[in-house]
């Protein structure tokens, strides 16, 4: 699996309140309208960049605080493919996964890394590739690898449970 | 004993049904499954999934605290929403804002879901919080829960673990809430990143149910999967009776290996504050006595047990607080229990206002927001830009001990002052 994109530049503990604040958290929202939210606290021009085929880099502890997984939705809706940051926080890094937005921790490539610049990610081997330079981010174990090819932990189970039916799906979309 | 193991590695082996190390991902099927008002959120992912029944509806608890009651129709809606399925799937374990209610991981944690030896997750950060009962709790997010709720199952990577060896005493005007604050500032937001956080020694102990609860609640904002606290008698005691689940004692053997040890003697913590934006930010209070400020919130999962507003109210009964000052109780039984003691009226007397129980001003949803350049201090365990209303409103996190006297003083002040 590679993915490429230029790069959309933040700093350091970024919360997920920052990100999708808690006045949006519980009310039901579209995907659309969660989008249009994305970063609102943290940059209010976010809105308005196109942000579709970007990978959002940032410092450490990226996606602190609040469980919300609106938190990523709403990145995954504005485009952006994948996050590169020095450490992703725990919950944060595991919606990531579930909703099948390439989570990498890689200081070394953060550390180099500009605004604009241009990105190649090979996922296969664990490499974040920029400015002429490679650095190795660790490969996702099997099972989460299996999340991401399907998009997502959704799918995953969807296609789980198909099995489990002798391939009916019952899901309604 | 050479090779031992950690408490996560014991408890996730145990669930796992086999041997476990750090770093092995493991497949639990945990005993309880917590979520709040996401519960409507998840429900319409349930159904994108394909599975007409959850696994087991025993294993759910559905507690509504986040927009309790309901402030907009959008809020009542999801609540709505909830509660036709919380009848179609056949789900028992529910709060609906009656008299069991109140903060999820309370409920959790006074209704006996937590115990030692169980698992449980929540789709709430704080789930860190049950730790204080002995059990293995953590966050998770809200595709996860959906996904549980259908299998009854979860992969877990078996977490590295940080042992906080804890001794003493507190000193007067001193409490939980200023040691988890200091070892914040000590190893920083992500100093436990993905780590199970530990507890052990006469210290904790020492400690009240309620003062471990205030411990293990912001594990997450260290970075933590879990925190847990040896569970005692005092674990064992209140669960009779309670526990929702049969339970067994797990507990780290000795010798087992830890990424890192700290120690803390609690005679040495003094009163504590973390600075608006960062839970890292760490002040003692002596550094900022005398600041002004706008609003004073105690209340929340992290500190709005009967025990916290005792201390309260020792330092405000008969007195009239300085600025606005919102008490907001974790459960309907810690706010009936405060009624009969009469701190209630007492709080009321002092010119605070007294809330139902819930989550309100702490995710700046209700009840409590600030405005513009507003400045609160507050006894929850977020003080992130804009949390509580306005991006230009300030959070600065402290003890209920330190709340009430800032309350008294509409400043900065400092409680071993006031005893």
């Amino acid at each position: 699996m590679g993915v490429s994109g230029n790069a959309i530049v933040y700093g350091d503990n970024i919360s997920t309140d920052l990100i999708y604040p808690g006045r949006y958290t519980y009310i039901l929202l579209t995907k659309e309208q969660m989008a249009e939210h994305a970063l609102e606290d943290l940059d209010p021009g976010f809105k308005d960049k196109d942000a579709h085929g970007c990978i959002l880099v940032a410092g450490i502890n990226f996606g602190c605080g609040s469980a919300r997984e609106q938190a990523v939705k709403c990145l995954k809706e504005k485009g952006i493919r994948a996050i590169i940051a020095k450490s992703i926080s725990r919950i944060y890094y595991r919606n990531c996964i579930n909703e099948g937005l390439l989570p990498i921790t890689c200081p070394e490539a953060v550390d180099e890394i500009r605004d604009g610049d241009k990105i190649e990610i090979d996922v296969d081997n664990g490499l974040v590739m920029v400015r002429n330079q490679k650095f190795c981010f660790p490969q996702y174990p099997a099972y989460v690898r299996n999340i991401l090819d399907c998009g997502g932990l959704i799918a995953s189970v969807r296609q789980e449970l198909k099995q489990q039916n002798g391939g009916k799906d019952n899901a309604s979309d | 004993m050479e090779n031992g193991k950690t408490f996560a590695e014991k408890i996730l082996g145990v669930a796992a049904g086999r041997e476990v190390r750090a770093g092995d991902v493991v497949t639990v099927y945990p005993d309880f499954c917590m979520s709040h008002e996401n519960t409507s959120s998840i429900c319409s992912t349930f159904s994108e999934i394909g599975a007409e029944t959850v696994y087991d509806p025993d294993r759910i608890v559905v507690i509504f605290d986040h927009t309790v009651p309901p402030s907009t129709a959008a809020y009542a809606n999801s609540h709505i929403k909830t509660r036709e399925f919380i009848e179609k799937q056949h789900i028992r374990h529910f709060y609906d804002m009656d008299k069991k209610g109140g903060i999820c991981h309370q409920i959790m944690c006074q209704e006996g879901f937590a115990a030692p030896g169980l698992i449980t997750v929540g789709a709430d950060s704080h789930t860190c919080t049950h730790g204080a009962m002995g059990s293995f709790s953590t966050g998770i997010g809200r595709s996860e829960m959906a996904a549980a709720w259908a299998t009854g199952k979860l992969w877990l990577r078996v977490p590295e673990s940080l042992k906080i060896e804890v001794s003493g005493r507190f000193r007067p005007g001193v409490v939980a809430k200023d040691l988890i604050l200091t070892i914040a500032g000590d190893i920083t937001a992500s100093g436990a990143d993905y780590m199970s956080i530990e507890y052990h020694g006469d210290g904790i102990a020492n400690m009240s149910i309620a003062e471990r609860m205030t411990l293990c609640n912001m594990g997450v904002e260290l970075g933590a999967k879990n925190s847990v606290c040896k569970p005692d008698e005092k674990v064992f005691d209140y669960l009779k009776g309670k526990a929702k689940k049969e339970w067994r004692y797990i507990w780290a053997d000795e010798g087992a290996e830890y990424r890192k040890t700290l120690y803390y003697n609690l005679d040495e913590i003094v009163p504590s504050l973390a600075m608006p934006g960062r839970v890292d930010n760490y002040a003692k209070i002596t550094e900022f006595e005398g600041r002004r400020i706008n609003q004073v919130f105690i209340g929340t999962c992290t500190n709005g047990r009967l025990e916290d507003l005792r201390v309260v109210n020792h330092i405000l009964k008969g007195k009239t607080v300085r600025v606005r000052t919102i008490v907001q109780p974790a459960s309907v039984e810690v706010f009936r229990k405060a009624i009969s003691e009469g701190i209630v009226a007492d709080l009321l007397d002092a010119g605070c206002v007294v809330e139902h129980p819930g989550c309100g001003p702490c995710i700046g949803v209700q009840g409590g927001v600030l405005g513009d350049g507003e400045v609160c201090v507050s006894t929850a365990n977020r003080n992130f830009t804009g949390r509580m209303g306005s991006r230009s409103s300030e959070i600065i996190l402290a003890s209920p001990a330190t709340a009430a006297a800032c309350a008294l003083a509409g400043a900065i002040a400092d409680p071993r002052k006031l005893s």
